[in-house]
């Protein structure tokens, strides 16, 4: 698919987001057809909606890549209980800074694509929950809302039909699990965010206030907008098969120009972003790794190879930089493209000291209620500030994985994963810079402060 | 949430055998039935399920099924092919399903327990020695059965506020705390009294009160009994005891009707304290704080020690003797008490039939909590009724006592513990009745007394109560009571031998039973004191279903509904 030109974007979500010509205001977004698929959707029926996202085969955007036309079938209608539909703006992924990007330069779309959904789920209330941090997001938000509500886009009899929608901007309390559906859903009933325990509380039977509850990232809620624009079989054309639409990559680190892009999935390979899109790595510097969909993936290393047979039957032999960047080429490299956040870490990097880094996030981050992620996310806090303080140990590396490998599968929420597998892939790729550690234990002049 | 009787039982495969369990019940609960320990911390059967200690985790499979046409896929050997749940779910919140799969002892769930042990410990400071739970603590118990034995942790422990007063009664060592959260969750849903929660995050989350509020709930201590660790202690009974010490004894909570199951710890004669003992009929797993103070009226300052003639010292053998002269003959009005046994009502109420005497009871009654505490402030008014010693329901006063007097009717006064003052008695229609006082405590009553005799309190004595839902319950003997004091059985079997000419009645519980189940038409006909002894009878309450009883619903309890007439 790709090819040795430099790969072009392909703007679908940020279309209108970089021209200087355009604004977050409701005049922009209807000056360029805004609203018009609200209008086509209430024409439809609601399941009508939801078979289209269904055949569009999006997965969700928020970093699992669940199919949200599946998530959306798994709602119980029948309970006669009241339906939620919540955005989930809470981006906290580090490395991921694609939804602000939505939010700030095309909120309407947001709008537009959430009154589709909840008139798809025939939710009566619709949810932002944005993290605390985003506080321009927010203002903006609510100003948007409310030229929406003005215009009948949104509130109360949307378009003069009988259905009326509420959408409330909730801000968070500053937590990365609030990120996390179920505690998303605690947070916003005025809770402490602790991860509900599935089974039983699928969200989708038992959400908010007991309430079957559909909770979607602020990209997979604009692609309903695209999708009922080109309809479901059309959507599921751009990009690849079990891959469709596009994508947001968000790329930090060592590279000329980080930034994010919109591209097709699977449209271009690990390197071409790092060496075509984003300028490539700074003056003589070479590659050392690459953590390729936010701190909770697994990192990769520059020089390694990953072979295999892909789920369609070919077989691949690819390097880091041949790697595809969709869903599935991350996750065929043992990894995932998680939330789109690219890493890119060149051989400055002291990498004991990354880990410490990501550790000191995890350990700060975990609610603190179920135990392994508790304990173990800041023993390896713990561990790892040690080593780089001079205090390593031979066994640390060892003991780092265990730990490691007794959080991951025995929490609530994934988010015992998120914590585990950085750990655990540092020490499978990068287990000679845990022991050189003990050898050469002082710190380089050049390295920052630790977090 | 609280487990329902469920007479359906469905097959299940636990560890390789198949055996049968309540439909719907949880793997913990249904492990547990078949001899399994599945460890855990915050699940607790009585409080809702929240999944967060990880200590019960388990492999679970369920029989692979077409998706199809719904059939049972089979293995080669014609079994049905199992598909394992790839993680480990918690005991706590699977419940079971027809030819489900479980393991709770595979190489898989060991290493989650010692994983989840480790974790527990890391921060834990460790401080058996000092520490009051130690010999009862799951932390020690669970480290033993399923940690490591050795510890990989060198780095700094957290450090947490050590003694924070949560209320008047409950103090907190956060750093022991392991954040099971199962206080949090039982006084949202037992007193419904929401004031403790988690502040901060991470390993750093601490258990604390709301700004401005306590734990000053009756229930407070309950969050003690609950803590699987030493975290939240009985300030009351801090470092006062090494548990090991303590000698247990089964009792009932005497404080109301509600019958509240206790085990009352004793060391060397000394009563240490009361905690509630499990009965999912009654109490569950609670027991108001009120209730567990009872203990020091053992040791207060106006119980009655010795027997009196006149106010002065004398024998129990004297007074006795005494007691019998003064009441021979005459016209006795007894006054009995609802804190009495069921054998010691019995075998008053003989007396009385055998004398010709005039019976009167009082009520004690206060407000209804609607729990644990219920509006009868007494353990056995319903046992007076069952008894005979009453047919009417008691007034909470003695008015009719007074009346009695009043005109004349009466000559002598055997009371069982009641203060005749406090009841309404005009003291002006007492004067010249002598009085025989039984009780343990002296009061007005005690101190006009012609006789008085000492008796034992609940925790000194073995007997039976009838609570409000007609339950009888046993209770056994925690401490011997003071020297020379003799039990209440043995008193009135020997003023009723004294006073009758009929067969004697001996002295001990079977005995006054063995009298009590050939009371023709008595609802205690085919109810044997062995029976009553193993576990809570529930008695036929029809007879009296239209007495007007002041408990409210409650916590098991639901008023009888009024026959119409």
């Amino acid at each position: 698919m790709s090819n040795k030109s430099t790969p072009t974007e392909r703007r679908i979500i940020l279309k209108n987001a970089d021209d200087p010509n355009y604004s977050n205001k409701i005049s922009c977004y209807l000056r360029e057809g805004g609203y018009a698929m609200l209008k086509k959707s209430f024409k439809m029926k609601p399941e009508e909606i939801g078979a289209e996202v269904l055949k569009s085969g999006v997965r969700g955007r928020g970093g699992a890549g669940f199919p949200a036309g599946m998530k959306w079938k798994f709602l119980d209608r029948k309970s006669g209980k009241p339906i939620y539909l919540i955005c989930n703006a809470d981006e906290s992924e580090p490395g991921t800074f694609k939804d602000r990007q939505i939010i700030h330069k095309d909120p309407h779309q947001l709008i537009e694509g959430m009154m589709i959904a909840a008139y798809a789920i025939q939710a009566k209330q619709a949810f932002i929950y944005i993290r605390a941090e985003f506080f321009e997001g927010a203002r903006i938000l609510e100003s948007a809302i409310d030229e929406a509500k003005a215009k009948g886009f949104c509130g109360d009899k949307i378009l003069g039909s009988d259905f009326s929608c509420d959408l409330v901007v909730h801000r968070g309390a500053g937590a990365y699990i609030c990120g996390e559906e179920t505690g998303l859903i605690e947070s916003l009933e005025g809770k402490r965010p602790n991860p509900r325990i599935k089974p039983p509380y699928f969200p989708a039977v038992l959400g908010l206030y007991q309430c079957p509850t559909i909770v979607n990232n602020v990209e997979t809620l604009c692609n309903v907008k695209h999708i009922m624009e080109i309809g479901g079989d059309e959507f599921a054309k751009i990009g690849k098969p079990n891959n469709t639409g596009t994508r947001i990559w968000c790329v930090s680190g060592h590279v000329k120009k980080p930034g994010y892009y919109e591209f097709e999935c699977g449209a271009l390979t690990m390197g071409e972003m790092i060496y075509d899109v984003c300028g490539g790595l700074l003056p003589g510097r070479s590659l050392q790794a690459v953590i390729p969909g936010g701190s909770s993936s697994k990192i990769l290393r520059a020089d390694e190879r990953f072979s295999g047979k892909l789920k369609d039957g070919t077989d691949f032999d690819w390097g880091v930089e041949d790697i595809p960047l969709d869903f599935d080429g991350p996750m065929a490299a043992g990894t995932m493209s998680g939330s789109g956040g690219i890493i890119v870490m060149d051989d400055t990097v002291d990498m004991v000291e990354a880990m410490a880094n990501i550790n000191a996030f995890y350990a700060h981050e975990s609610c603190g209620q179920c135990t392994p992620c508790r304990e173990g996310s800041l023993w390896m806090r713990k561990i790892t500030q040690r080593m780089c303080d001079g205090g390593a140990r031979e066994e640390d590396a060892d003991l780092l994985l265990s730990v490691a490998n007794q959080i991951e599968g025995r929490t609530i929420c994934a988010f015992g994963e998120a914590a585990a597998w950085p750990t655990q892939s540092f020490i499978a790729k990068f287990r000679d810079r845990f022991e050189d550690k003990v050898k050469n234990p002082e710190r380089k002049k050049s390295s920052l402060q630790l977090i | 949430m609280i487990s329902k009787k469920n007479s359906k039982v469905v097959p299940i495969v636990l560890d390789g055998k198949e055996v049968e369990v309540p439909e719907g019940m949880n793997l913990v609960d249904a492990a547990a039935l078949h001899g399994k320990e599945i460890p855990h911390y915050c699940y607790h059967p009585q409080l809702s399920v929240a999944g967060n200690c990880r200590m019960c985790l388990i492999e679970m499979g369920t029989p692979m099924r077409n998706r199809e046409t719904g059939e049972a896929i089979l293995d080669d050997d014609g079994s049905p092919r199992i598909g394992w749940v790839p993680k480990p779910v918690i005991g706590c919140a699977t419940n079971v399903s027809p030819g489900m799969h479980v393991k709770t002892e595979s190489e898989k769930v060991l290493g989650c327990r010692e994983g989840v042990m480790e974790f527990l410990l890391v921060n834990h400071p460790l401080d058996c020695p000092i520490c009051d739970q130690a010999g009862e603590c799951r932390l020690q118990e669970f480290a033993t059965d399923y940690g490591r034995g050795y510890s990989r942790f060198v780095e700094r422990k957290n450090v947490k506020p050590k003694r924070t007063r949560l209320g008047p009664r409950v103090t907190l060592d956060d750093e022991r705390c392991i954040l099971c959260s199962r206080c949090i969750r039982f006084c949202q849903e037992v007193p419904k009294d929401d004031v403790l929660g988690f502040v901060d995050r991470g390993s750093f989350s601490t258990l604390t009160c709301f700004p401005g509020r306590e734990l000053d709930n009756n229930y407070s201590l309950n969050t003690v009994d609950l803590c699987p660790v030493g975290a939240l202690t009985s300030t009351d009974f801090r470092f006062k005891m090494r548990v090991w010490f303590l000698k247990d004894a089964d009792s009932i909570c005497p404080e109301s009707s509600a019958g509240c199951n206790t085990t009352v710890s004793s060391r060397e004669g000394e009563l240490y304290r009361i905690t509630p003992r499990r009965n999912d009929l009654v109490n569950d797993s609670w027991m108001p704080d009120s209730g567990r103070e009872l203990y020091k009226s053992v040791k207060s300052n106006n119980r009655i020690l010795s027997s009196r003639i006149d106010q002065n010292p004398c024998t129990a053998d004297e007074a006795i003797i005494e007691s019998i002269r003064l009441l021979e003959g005459k016209k006795i009005g007894i006054v009995g008490s609802c804190k009495s046994s069921l054998e010691e009502q019995f075998l008053l109420n003989q007396i009385s039939l055998k004398t010709n005497a005039v019976n009167f009871i009082r009520g004690h009654f206060e407000e209804d909590d609607g729990i644990l505490l219920s509006a009868d402030r007494t353990p056995n008014l319903r046992g007076a009724l069952i008894s005979g010693f009453t047919q009417n329901y008691p007034k909470d006063n003695l008015v009719s006592l007074s009346q009695a007097l009043d005109q004349n009717q009466l000559d002598v006064l055997l009371v069982i513990d009641e203060d005749l003052e406090a009841a309404q008695v005009d003291i002006a229609n007492l004067e010249g009745v002598p009085i025989v006082f039984i009780g343990t405590h002296t009061n007005s009553t005690s101190n006009r007394a012609s006789v008085v005799l000492p008796s034992l309190t609940t925790f000194e004595k073995s007997g039976t109560f009838v609570n409000r839902s007609f339950y009888a319950q046993v209770f056994r003997q925690a401490v011997p009571g003071p020297a020379g004091v003799l039990p209440d059985l043995s008193l009135l079997s020997r003023l009723h031998n004294g006073l009758t000419e009929d067969e004697e009645i001996s002295p001990d519980q079977n005995s006054v039973w063995k009298v009590m189940n050939n009371v023709s038409g008595s609802v205690l006909k085919e109810i044997s004191l062995t029976d009553v002894r193993k576990d809570a009878v529930l008695l036929d309450s029809s007879k009296w279903s239209d007495l007007p009883f002041v408990e409210s619903k409650a916590l098991h309890f639901e008023p009888a509904t009024k026959v119409e007439a």
